[in-house]
């Protein structure tokens, strides 16, 4: 579904890619763990578009398209999701107008008829519902005045409501307490399928206890050093990012 | 076919019979202005002594002033002798005969704002039958207003058949002597709406300049005066969504508001005038009076605007709060984008007892616009328990243009609270890239989020003139990013 070649990318004269591949088949969960400053958030910010970033080598391919030649809206249509760590406020704007203008753009592209009002509400509120959301969200504008924990769980229910066919979820876990930890592990158990895949980047094994990835990555210095499965995740807890690397020189 | 045809124009004379339509032809005065010209406008519309000597009074009046410059506004000086002061509705002959003959640029816009087909025609100002709907819309509606006792009618309709009114309430909130451009409008004032809500009446509809079908050609010097007498109420919507044609380029109009004991008056504005290209050439001057007085106990003045139109925009619809707990409120939305400038806010002066009022200001910069928002909140000796709130809000859409608060407080009551709070924010770039992340272009995503910075403005409008005004952003703001 998603493949990246070594993949080199800076930001204004700081390398923080620096040959970086992955491989990720529909039905997977991959984990994609290293200390802060490796270059996780930066990976995950480059697959959806952000033109932040200067990809100076490398390819990534998404269902068999060249990912670079499309627009951060192309690949949101296409099915790509990105779970920001820092979901930014607009505020005034009610939330689920906004969802309802993502969903509609991305079926306008894939020429399935538009959804209207009553049909979205509808759908909104069961998806809210499953997923123990507080049904205010839909009311409310977006991520305006929502705690760090709030913030997360709207991503969740974005991501469900757009159905991506990968879900790329940035330190969604970080900040959390143990009960939306809870219910952000839910959306995305109940998310995961055959069909779609998922890369959780996050800092902490703490996440990986709620949702059983298939592949674990250590990410340093912008390049993949080791991976393995999830017993790799617990072997970090105990040894630490810094052993890890240590033991690779 | 041809009888049908004889049907519609047999319509269209009615409306004459009806009074609906001034009914002067041709000619325009030659430019320029002085005790002659004005003797000419007056004799013209065929008015009473009292008007002219008011007219004259004005005149000299004006002569002694000079032109504001205190705004933040920039552009070269007007030359008051280059203009005319009277021009007659175009006639037929001169105008196009189809939509086919209109700026197709034009009719692309009307076509994004969703007009319907028939009013594009009226707009773009095509001769004759295209008209036919609006007419008789606009006959019952009269019918339903007489019945109900409320005078809506053009000014210069007013002036000689309600005398009195005119006499008693001309001038008594914005005096001719107010400045430069109220002098100059009071000397040559074209036409307008005159509204009379009696006592105790709640009009039946609200009331639009939309049908007053004459509204045309006299937006250059326009004079509007509403009236709702003790227990009244009643809302007012000027202007029009679409792109009006004009070809004045100064505008100086007086709005004269007035609400006695009890009496509520709500009037909303969506303000469109051709802004000029996109280095401002040719766009309208808006330089408007427009006031309200709460001259009763317990009546309530509310001005909404979206002002997006003009290339240069000066304009602060105040109340005066003089009934005991009276009520005054401002709700702004001023949007501007490529050269356009903007100079806007309102006055509260609060003179009664336990007087209210709320300012909710939104403005927004696009281009290498400059937008302002001026606003004087003033509590006289008098006026015990004065309460104000005052919201105002900037957003800047690219890295070239500017927004400005001007916030003026008097407070000379020590019982008065008075709560400013001011933002300006910019459109990020983290707000745009999460948009898109969700699928959403980026002239959605800043048309969405500028509707919900707008959402407190808008929610005040009447609901279909909400709608449009979304609308109209949006096409006002086009390419402003990217």
């Amino acid at each position: 579904m998603l493949e990246i070649k070594n993949l080199h990318a800076k930001v204004g004269t700081t390398n923080i890619l620096n040959g970086l591949s992955l491989t990720i088949k529909k039905g997977e969960v991959h984990a994609i763990m290293g200390p802060n400053g490796s270059g996780k958030s930066t990976l995950a910010r480059i697959i959806a578009g952000d033109d932040s970033y200067d990809v100076t080598d490398g390819e990534i391919h998404y269902k068999n398209k060249n990912l670079m030649e499309l627009s951060p809206e192309e690949r949101s249509r296409e099915g790509i999701f990105l779970g920001f760590q820092y979901p930014v406020e607009i505020p005034g704007l009610n939330n689920s107008q906004f969802l309802k203008a993502a969903l509609n753009a991305k079926r306008k592209y894939l020429g399935i008829e538009e959804i209207d009002a009553f049909e979205f509400l509808k759908m909104a509120r069961e998806t809210i519902k499953r997923l123990e959301i507080d049904p205010s969200f839909l009311n409310r504008g977006v991520n305006e005045g929502f705690s760090g924990g709030e913030r997360k769980r709207n991503e969740i229910l974005q991501m469900t409501m757009l159905e991506p066919n990968i879900a790329i979820l940035d330190e969604t876990d970080s900040g959390l307490d143990i009960d939306a930890l809870k219910v952000v592990a839910k959306g995305v158990n109940e998310f995961r399928n055959q069909d779609n895949a998922v890369i959780l980047v996050t800092h902490y094994q703490r996440l990986l206890e709620y949702i059983k990835p298939d592949k674990v990555h250590v990410l340093s210095e912008g390049r993949i050093i080791r991976s393995g499965d999830e017993s790799l995740a617990k072997e970090l807890e105990k040894t630490g990012y810094i052993a890890e690397k240590e033991s690779k020189k | 076919m041809s009888a049908n045809k004889e049907e519609i124009n047999s319509l269209i004379e009615s409306r004459y019979k009806h009074g609906f339509v001034t009914d002067i032809e041709s000619d325009s005065l030659p430019p320029g202005l002085n005790e002659d010209v004005i003797r000419a406008i007056s004799a013209r519309k065929n008015e009473p002594k009292f008007m002219l000597d008011w007219r004259l009074k004005s005149y000299k009046h004006w002569l002694k002033l000079n032109e504001p410059n205190w705004a933040h506004v920039d552009y070269t000086p007007i030359n008051y002798q280059d203009i005319s002061y009277f021009s007659a509705p175009k006639s037929d002959a001169d105008r196009p005969k189809s939509l086919a003959e209109v700026d197709p640029k034009l009719l692309e816009t009307y076509d994004k704002l969703g007009i319907p087909l028939h009013e594009r025609a009226r707009l773009a100002g095509v001769a004759v039958d295209a008209v036919f709907d609006s007419v008789s819309i606009a006959t019952t509606f009269k019918k339903k207003l007489s019945d109900a006792g409320v005078i809506f009618c053009p000014f210069s309709e007013a002036v000689t058949k309600h005398p009195e009114l005119i006499k008693k309430y001309l001038g008594s909130v914005v005096p001719y002597r107010d400045n430069f451009f109220t002098a100059l409008n009071s000397a040559v004032f074209s036409d307008g709406s005159f509204v009379y809500i009696p006592k105790g009446v709640r009009c039946p509809m609200e009331l639009s300049t939309y049908f007053r079908i004459n509204a045309a050609n006299t937006g250059q010097f326009e004079r509007t005066l509403i009236i709702a007498d003790e227990g009244s109420h009643v809302s007012y919507l000027e202007g029009c969504t679409a792109p009006m044609r004009d070809e004045n380029q100064l505008h100086a109009a007086v709005v004269e508001l007035v609400a006695l004991k009890d009496a509520e008056i709500k009037y909303s504005t969506v303000q469109n005038w051709y802004p000029g290209d996109e280095e401002g050439k040719g766009g309208i001057y808006n330089f408007v009076t427009k006031r309200g007085d709460c001259r009763g106990a317990n009546s309530k003045i509310s001005w909404t605007q979206v002002e997006t139109g003009s290339a240069i925009t000066w304009k602060y619809p105040s109340c005066i709060l003089r009934g005991d707990n009276s009520i005054g409120e401002f709700y702004s939305v001023a949007v501007t984008n490529n050269r356009q400038q903007a100079d806007t806010g309102t006055k509260m002066i609060h003179i009664g007892n336990n007087t209210k009022s709320t300012i909710v200001s939104k403005g927004i910069s696009a281009g290498r616009a400059q937008n302002a928002y001026r606003g004087l909140v003033r509590v006289m000796p008098q006026a015990n328990n004065a309460r104000n709130h005052t919201q105002c809000d900037s957003l800047l859409i690219g890295g070239d243009c500017g927004a400005h608060t001007f916030p003026y407080i008097e407070a000379k009551n020590p019982s008065a609270i008075i709560e400013h709070e001011a933002t300006t924010s910019k459109i990020s770039e983290d707000q745009l890239f999460y948009c898109k992340q969700r699928g959403i272009e980026e002239e959605d995503a800043v048309n969405m989020i500028v509707n919900g910075f707008c959402k407190d403005v808008f929610k005040k409008l009447p609901m279909e003139f909400a709608v449009e005004a979304q609308a109209l952003l949006n096409v006002s703001l086009e390419g402003a990013v990217g």
